[in-house]
């Protein structure tokens, strides 16, 4: 089943198409990969599906409704989650607070009910905290709870914003590098957690430059560059695909070839 | 759990509920001294507005003391020129605050960070210049006179200092709770996302501008409530009661109470404002003293007396648990006591 279906999708600045005519289908329950050099549009891409950009053209339906150009707020509360490729926290607050913010979208309870201490208000405050601990346990980071986000190892941090956005109880789950600026051993332990989170029932979008952790993990690759499609279809279909070895493995490849 | 009935938190909210309580019983007689309680009482509700914007949601509005400005107008004028009652009075001020704080937060909220602050002093400055020159309807300079005392419907005598500084206080007290309430909520989140990033609470589903606007309602609303009692405390009010010197005024209560916090806008003003008493026989000279002693605050504290007092609980507490979140007891039991954490930090 297609949970996410674009369309011609193009976003123009001035001049410069970013994203150019392109076509995508996340398949529900899948890992679909977004590769490309940098510059290639791939972050603009996560950008326009989650409504931080509004796109020149092209449609984007989600869950076969419409989304296209609705603003985040909304695409949040219709089940689409994100996190950014440089970690982005609430780095003053705690790890649970970070974590617990991420209920607000389902949250329902006014600051009457706040005011009020309404039986509602605390029902959701315990299921809130509840859902807040599970995505801590998921990620494998509740013992950092209490501790202050900027505080805490980098490769926590990136846990915390990936229990985050599990926090937003999304359908699909854009993430964007989530592995950039990690060693080869927490790598490993980042596509684990993305298997488990796939494995959970989350639909996974993936931008990545690690060539081995996008193969291994990705049942569906599109590959652009210059804002458009080049290559698309399962890993061996892309990783033979001479278009993709001439823009984006290039001479890297040619050398591995050369060696190996 | 015995830190959710004995707490530094609570014993410090006690205190100072407890001293707001007995000051006139202790002071008694000394009417003046009254005087000043009850109207830094009103100060405070006010400042208690500008922590859900500023402290909160992280945005700087100068307009503060002109919202407090149109509140002592409406119910000054209606309860004088008009011959309304008091509290119908109160409650037009209240509702006219809100709406004129929804309305412009549409425009005003357009603007981000230093640009809000100016925008918002623009509009500070031109409800103050309103009310100081249409002579017509504000009576400009002359001020208004005579604005009745709250209807006490036989039960209470408003026109006792003593039943009034008791009347404001529970308004303050209200004040406090909601701000209590709000911070323990997901609202309160939802403001601390905005204030923080708000590219990041927009991630994750938070409609930034409508809870800034909102935010920026219920800030110019506690402004509006209180000056609606400001009016009928003083009984006769002139244009200074909308002044922008009055705005940077419960900026200063704010900065030195702690931004953020539940106690920081009522400490923060009551203790301005006795060192503004201590210091009168200076006069215009009394900023020589004061002045050094804000800077002071703000480089030594800059989350401000309560902020401070906090974090020194925190750490303290950090110490005692032993290393913190590491050790201690198994899951459930550290689960529920980071949640009384989280709700106790006041």
């Amino acid at each position: 089943m297609t949970l996410l279906e674009v369309r011609g999708l193009g976003k123009h600045f001035s001049g410069l198409h970013a994203v150019d005519d392109v076509d995508l289908d996340i398949s529900a329950g899948r890992i679909t990969a977004i590769i490309g050099p940098n510059g290639a549009g791939k972050s603009t891409l996560f950008n326009l599906l989650a409504g931080f950009y509004r796109p020149t053209s092209g449609t984007v339906r989600f869950k076969d409704r419409d989304i296209t150009g609705m603003s985040p707020h909304r695409t949040v509360a219709h089940g689409i989650a994100r996190t950014f490729q440089t970690t982005n926290l609430f780095e003053d607050a705690t790890v649970l607070d970070n974590v617990l913010s991420g209920r607000v979208v389902r949250s329902h309870s006014t600051v009457f009910d706040a005011v009020l201490r309404t039986p509602r208000h605390r029902r959701e405050e315990r299921l809130n905290l509840d859902k807040a601990m599970a995505a801590l346990e998921f990620t494998g980071i509740s013992e950092y709870r209490g501790e202050i986000a900027s505080s805490v190892p980098q490769e926590v941090q990136k846990r915390v914003s990936i229990a985050l956005a599990l926090a937003t109880e999304p359908e699909l789950l854009l993430l964007d590098e989530p592995a950039a600026g990690l060693t080869e051993e927490e790598t490993g332990g980042f596509a684990q957690l993305i298997r488990d989170i796939v494995a959970d029932g989350v639909t996974v979008g993936l931008v990545e430059h690690r060539m081995s952790m996008v193969m291994s993990l990705a049942d569906h690759i599109l590959v652009l560059d210059h804002g458009k499609e080049i290559a698309a279809g399962t890993p061996e279909t892309v990783r033979t695909d001479p278009q993709v070895i001439e823009a984006y493995l290039g001479a890297d490849h040619q050398e591995q070839e050369g060696a190996g | 759990m015995t830190t959710s009935t004995f707490s530094p938190q609570r014993l410090g909210t006690l205190l100072v509920a407890l001293a707001l309580l007995l000051a006139p019983l202790t002071l008694g007689g000394q009417e003046y001294v009254l005087r000043v309680l009850t109207v830094g009482a009103t100060y405070a509700i006010a400042v208690y507005g500008m922590n859900l914007i500023l402290g909160l949601t992280g945005q700087l509005s100068l307009a503060h003391g002109g919202f407090f400005g149109i509140g002592v107008y409406i119910v000054g004028l209606l309860t004088t020129d008009y011959d309304w009652a008091f509290w119908p009075s109160l409650l037009v001020a209240v509702v006219v605050t809100a709406l004129g704080g929804f309305v412009s937060g549409v425009v005003a909220l357009r603007t981000r960070e230093e640009y809000f602050a100016i925008f918002t002093m623009a509009m500070g400055f031109i409800i103050f210049l309103v009310i100081s020159r249409w002579e017509s309807v504000t009576h400009a300079h002359s001020g208004v006179s005579g604005v009745k005392f709250p209807e006490g419907f036989g039960l209470l005598d408003f026109s006792e200092p003593i039943v009034m500084y008791y009347l404001v206080l529970l308004f303050l007290l209200g004040a406090a709770y909601v701000t209590h309430a709000v911070r323990r909520s997901g609202i309160g989140r939802t403001l601390v996302a905005i204030r923080t990033s708000e590219d990041l609470a927009r991630s994750i589903g938070i409609n930034v501008g409508l809870n800034k606007q909102l935010a920026f309602a219920a800030s110019t609303t506690f402004a509006g409530l209180a000056g609606g009692l400001f009016a009928a405390v003083q009984g006769f009010v002139g244009p200074s009661a909308a002044s922008i010197d009055l705005t940077f005024e419960m900026l200063m209560f704010i900065l030195v109470g702690g931004l953020g916090t539940v106690l920081g806008p009522v400490v923060g003003t009551f203790i301005v404002l006795f060192l503004f008493e201590f210091f009168q026989d200076f006069e215009a000279y009394r900023f020589l003293v004061l002045g050094p002693i804000i800077v002071a605050l703000v480089i030594f504290a800059p989350r401000g007396i309560v902020g401070y007092l906090n974090a020194f609980v925190g750490k303290l507490r950090s110490r005692g648990t032993g290393a913190g979140t590491g050790s201690g007891g198994p899951p459930e039991h550290r689960s529920s006591d980071t949640a009384t954490d989280v709700k106790e930090t006041l």
